[in-house]
């Protein structure tokens, strides 16, 4: 990935690619309109200027020139661009408002104040699963994404991969995504959505279609029972402080006010795509969340030190 | 050219009729009303296209008793014309007579409004059409409380012998306004009352 | 006959005229006082500070998000902040800034003694004031409104924002819109009917064309934002269901209903903009305005076509393709009477005899900023280009192209093209030269690179941003322009202060302008002129010097009106006179009404409902005084002639 996670500059997908090629040219014409303008404009100015010495100056009234030539040339000049611009917009839009073949997968991506989940229906009969704020997708397949959200208004948006879809309480919106090839994009919530609005990432992570079947297994898959002493002790712990709220599939842990935790250690980072998750960044965010992400919806928990780190020892093991 | 632009007759000093500034202002407070009421109108069509369920959830509202106080906020309306009418031709007796008897019926509309009210099973916290119903309504019967004001104040100069039958610019704004809170009950009752019967809602 | 010619003296000062219309000396006097040009530079100091608080608010932000990962602010101080910033940019500076100058120069421009409605236009402006004050009145406690300046609801319904501040936003922005709508009205009868005779509508300055386009849009857009902040008011207060889709309200209710207002009103806050430029350009062309039949046509034809493309606020909504093909090309044809202006002010340069004074600086350089305003403009009515470019920074930039190119440099050009007009003195050219710059150096570094900050997919509204995400440069340049205009716009205040006192003495026509206003002293008595002068073109101090122009306007007519407060009606379209209009003198009742309706307002705020039906049973007593009948009123009267 180039250090420009969210330029759209750079598509990487065909519902993007479009609407890049879009910015390009429609930028060179806004570009070209204000050269052409400035010059226009400059020209004007020093064509006939008053120096500071022509005293008379503010006495000269000149009458009626050619000047309205200017409107008439100038719209004969920018009414056709306009014109053959609004029509390529709407050739632009037809192609992109629907994929070119029929999707093979659906995810209903559920946004939360200030977190995503993302539920993967059965293809044909196989079994459905929830993770969070990572959405794993096969390369070169179009997939259709269903948007709803419980609380505000959010907006659904992986800027090298498609444009922004907003998700409105109330209503199911859908939008489709396509990776060409495999690489890990960035998305981010647009529409203002309250404290932590700022910190609402997620990533869309493009396998491989093989690589894509073995992540959607383990996804499948049972935890195992910890062997580990410290992270048999943290499974207990989780019962206890954490599954009112979250959800551990394979486990009686099944809150459903937070993110699903089920494999989280498959996942790259916490907290919406802030921190990186490994287990120091996990240990800090458990004990203070809102030190992190002010205004965050998880409680500060009451762990003691060593809870904390059963915890994470637990948490590690969902792979 | 200045002796067409400004003739040497003398010239009325308004406010006269329609050479009143007044009655030019009252005629654009009642187009920014006219559109508010439309505004409202519109998030009620709106939200009724997006009902999941029937609308009006409890099934159009009663016509009869709405019906008959339409009439009676009509006859206010006439009242106050024909009041109006009176003073244009000196008659001030008429003129009072008119503004009083358009403010009873005034308020007997009000009054079965707010018996309408009672009568209802939800309330404006039920759900989006019991707050639509209750909002116009309402908003209308606010306008309905103020035109009912205007009238009194115009009932008490009367009295007190400040409209001639040539000078009289107040009544005709007032009562102007009058009429234009009868023009949008009736369209108010269209939308909330006749069109659920229509079939499409 | 009329002197028309280059450097005439004002006329004499009329001492009976004077009697009748000055406003009574001492603090009661000031508050009573109806006199147009006093509530006119009312307007404008006040919205001057609200863009200097609207300013400030925009330093601190550029603080926080000069560097990535910054905590000055809180998620919460930071929310607040950009709300109010928007806010105050929006309502209570952009309007009420133009509604300043139109206020001041309306009777002027059109030849009469007053506003068609006085204490309307007092009430008005104490209404705008009060409003302020409301809106305000929270954010020292840290509870000023916190759902961004348009506000979309859930998030600003109770569940998610349980605190006054978003009750301060619906109730504020009612309050304010009285003000604007009976501003409104006065503007639009003003013009039907106290106009000059001979002023007739293809004479009137663009400025009034501007005003007279925005006030008539303000009239059916203002009531969309007040019924959507009712019913989000209801919904918060009673518990009612307008947006909650639990209940069978819509979310998106709440956006049809603010955009059907914000479009018109983004062209209420420019088109008067765009009509000082159109006005005042030509006077530092030395000719007269190119196409000014077009221009007049393409300010009204802007706004018509603006009330059908609300919908491009919501591309992302998830609307039909149908509907946004109908969308995207409207808002496409907005770029017709933009491109009309554009080249007509180049023609009026390119044909003319450009004098580089302070105030063409300004118009020069907004011509500039129109342009890239109106390109990124386009770029964003395209559909699915829109749907990347929505909500990032791109439209940051955009929207201050827009407002600030389109509103805030013609305004400063205009205050220093009137300057004179206001104080009878001059503003120094060099510090006006050099706070030009300094602010157009300043602004285009601010916001040339947050177009491509957009690009890079910054979203707007995040109070802060992950290092390495391309945008740490371009933020820092954002922010050091925001300083450097900053450091402009204090040139200009210096300025204005410093000249105020010691500028050169100005004269009634210090730039050699073609327009009424100038034709009467500077500053312009209280009852504007002296005899109500008679028109018969569009350049009524210009008409001896253009080939093309026979008639000749008098000034200095023998129409006197000095048994009264009084001036001339007219008719609408020819201006032809047909009565004279008695207007009313100063009065308390305005300030007793908007201090009763401020009480109102905060009652209802705080949910005093006995409070609140005292105040409101005041506010008619006080109507009902201010609107009494006089008893023994005038019938006709002979016109006056000297």
């Amino acid at each position: 990935m180039s250090g420009e996670p969210l330029s759209y500059l750079e598509a990487a997908g065909p519902a993007a690619r479009p609407l890049t090629q879009l910015a390009w040219g429609l930028g060179a014409v806004s570009l070209v309109v204000v050269a052409v303008i400035a010059i226009a404009l400059a020209a004007a100015i020093w064509r006939q200027r008053s120096t500071p010495a022509d005293a008379r100056a503010l006495e000269f009234v000149g009458g009626s020139g050619e000047g309205l030539r200017w409107i008439y040339v100038g719209l004969a000049i920018s009414v056709p661009v306009l014109a053959v611009c609004t029509v390529w917009v709407l050739m632009v839009l037809g192609q992109v408002l629907h994929p070119a073949r029929p999707t093979a997968l659906t995810l209903q991506v559920t946004a939360h104040q200030w977190w995503w989940e993302v539920r993967y229906l059965s293809p044909s009969g196989g079994e459905a699963f929830t993770t969070a704020n990572e959405i794993h997708i096969p390369a070169g397949a179009p997939v259709r994404v269903e948007l709803t959200s419980p609380d505000v208004i959010h907006s659904f948006w992986v800027p090298k991969l498609a444009g922004k879809m907003d998700v409105i309480p109330g209503a199911k919106n859908v939008t489709w995504i396509q990776a060409a090839s495999p690489g890990r994009y960035r998305g981010q919530c647009a529409e203002f959505c309250g404290l932590q609005h700022a910190r609402m990432a997620f990533f869309v992570i493009a396998d491989a279609p093989a690589d894509f079947s073995v992540w959607r297994a383990r996804q499948l898959a049972s935890p195992t029972a910890p062997v580990d002493a410290n992270a048999a002790a943290g499974a207990g712990v989780f019962a206890n402080h954490c599954a009112s709220c979250h959800t551990v599939a394979g486990t009686p842990s099944g809150g459903l006010v937070g993110p699903d935790l089920s494999h989280l250690a498959g996942r790259t980072t916490l907290a919406a795509g802030m921190i990186p998750n490994d287990p120091r960044h996990l240990s800090d965010w458990i004990a203070d969340p809102q030190a992190i992400k002010p205004g965050a919806l998880m409680p500060r928990t009451l762990l003691t030190s060593t809870e904390r780190a059963q915890v994470v020892a637990y948490l590690q093991t969902l792979n | 050219m200045a002796d067409v632009l400004v003739p040497d007759a003398p010239l009325p000093v308004a406010p006269v009729g329609r050479l009143a500034s007044g009655w030019y202002g009252m005629v654009f407070l009642i187009a920014t009303e006219a559109a508010l009421f439309v505004y409202l109108l519109f998030s009620y069509f709106y939200l009724a296209s997006q009902s999941p369920g029937a609308w009006p959830p409890t099934g159009a509202p009663d016509l009869l008793i709405a019906s008959l106080n339409t009439a009676v906020l009509l006859a206010s309306s006439l009242a106050a014309w024909w009041g109006q009418r009176g003073m244009e031709k000196g008659a001030r007796g008429q003129l009072i007579t008119g503004l009083i008897v358009a403010l009873g019926l005034g308020a007997i509309f009000v009054g079965v409004q707010v018996h309408e009210w009672m009568g209802k099973s939800f309330t404006p916290a039920t759900d989006a059409y019991g707050s639509l119903f209750f909002t116009i309504t309402g908003l209308h019967i606010v306008h309905v409380v103020i035109g009912l004001l205007i009238l009194a104040c115009l009932a008490f100069w009367a009295s007190m012998g400040r409209f001639t039958a040539a000078r009289h610019v107040h009544l005709t704004v007032g009562i102007l306004y009058w009429h234009f809170v009868d023009v949008v009950w009736l369209v108010v009752f269209t939308a909330l009352f006749l069109t659920p019967r229509l079939g499409f809602g | 006959m009329a002197d028309t010619t280059f450097r005439s003296d004002a006329p004499p000062v009329d001492p009976k005229l004077a009697s009748l219309w000055e406003t009574k000396p001492g603090f009661f006097g000031w508050l009573s006082s109806v006199d147009h040009k006093e509530i006119g530079k009312r307007y404008l100091v006040t919205a001057f500070l609200f863009l200097l608080i609207g300013g400030l608010e925009a330093l601190v932000m550029r603080a926080q998000l000069a560097r990535p990962d910054q905590a000055l602010l809180t998620p919460a101080q930071y929310n607040q902040l950009f709300t109010m910033h928007g806010v105050t940019m929006v309502f209570l500076y952009a309007l009420p800034m133009l509604s300043g100058f139109s206020n001041y120069l309306w009777p002027l421009l059109l030849g009469s003694r007053d506003m068609a409605f006085p204490r309307l236009n007092a009430f008005s402006y104490w209404v705008y004031l009060a409003a302020g004050v409301f809106i305000y009145s929270t954010f020292l406690i840290g509870q000023a409104p916190n759902a961004g300046w348009f506000n979309y609801v859930p998030l600003a319904g109770k569940e998610y924002d349980p605190g006054v501040n978003i009750d301060v936003y619906a109730l504020g922005l009612i309050f304010l819109g009285i003000s604007t709508t009976v501003g409104a009205i006065n503007f639009i009868v003003s013009l039907m009917r106290t106009r000059a005779p001979g002023m007739s509508v293809n004479r009137m300055p663009i400025l009034v064309w501007g005003t007279l386009t925005a006030s008539v849009a303000n009239l059916f857009a203002i009531p969309a934002l007040s019924a959507a902040c009712l019913l989000l008011w209801l919904d918060r207060q009673f518990g009612m269901h307008f947006y909650d889709p639990v209940g069978g309200g819509q979310p998106l209710l709440w956006q049809h209903l603010f955009w059907v207002f914000g479009h018109p009103w983004v062209y209420a806050l420019v088109l008067p903009a765009m009509g000082i430029v159109s006005d005042a350009l030509p006077t530092f062309c030395r000719r007269p305005l190119v196409g000014y039949t077009a221009v007049a046509l393409a300010t009204v034809a802007t706004m018509v076509v603006g009330f059908g493309v609300w919908v491009h606020h919501m591309f992302a909504t998830g609307l039909p393709g149908l509907a946004l093909s109908f969308f995207g090309a409207a808002s496409m044809v907005i770029a017709i009477p933009s491109a009309v202006s554009v080249f007509a002010w180049i023609g009026t340069i390119w044909t003319g005899r450009p004098v580089f004074k302070t105030p063409f600086y300004y118009f020069a350089g907004f011509i500039l900023l129109f342009v890239i305003g109106g390109v990124s403009g386009f770029m964003t009515a395209a559909v699915p280009l829109d749907w990347q470019l929505t909500d990032t920074y791109f439209i940051v930039a955009h929207l201050h192209y827009v407002l600030l190119g389109i509103n805030v440099f013609p305004v400063i050009g205009g205050l220093y093209y009137w300057f004179p007009k206001f104080t009878g003195r001059m503003a120094d050219e060099r510090l006006g030269k050099l706070g030009f710059w300094v602010s157009f150096v300043g602004f285009n570094l601010a916001f040339l690179p947050m177009h491509l900050t957009g690009l890079r997919g910054m979203p707007r509204r995040i109070y802060t941003y992950p290092a390495h995400m391309g945008w740490d440069l371009s933020n820092l340049l954002i922010s050091i322009g925001a300083v450097v205009l900053a450091v402009g716009i204090l040139i200009t205040i210096y300025n204005f202060v410093v000249s105020l006192r010691r500028g050169a003495p100005a004269g009634p026509n210090p730039w050699d302008a073609a327009t009424l206003e100038w034709a009467v002293a500077s500053p312009p008595p209280a009852y504007n002129f002296r005899r109500i002068p008679i028109i018969a073109s569009r350049h009524p101090l210009w008409e001896d010097r253009l080939d093309h122009v026979d008639a000749r306007s008098v000034i200095d007519s023998d129409i006197v009106l000095d048994e009264g407060r009084e001036t001339i009606a007219t008719s609408v379209l020819d201006a032809e006179a047909d009565s004279i209009l008695r207007m009313p003198g100063d009065s308390l009742a305005p300030l007793m009404l908007s201090l009763a309706l401020l009480v109102l307002f905060f009652a209802l705020l705080w949910s005093g409902w006995w409070l609140a039906g005292a105040a409101g049973l005041l506010c008619v007593l006080i109507t009902a005084v201010w609107l009494a009948p006089t008893a023994n009123p005038v019938m006709t009267e002979e016109v006056a002639r000297g």
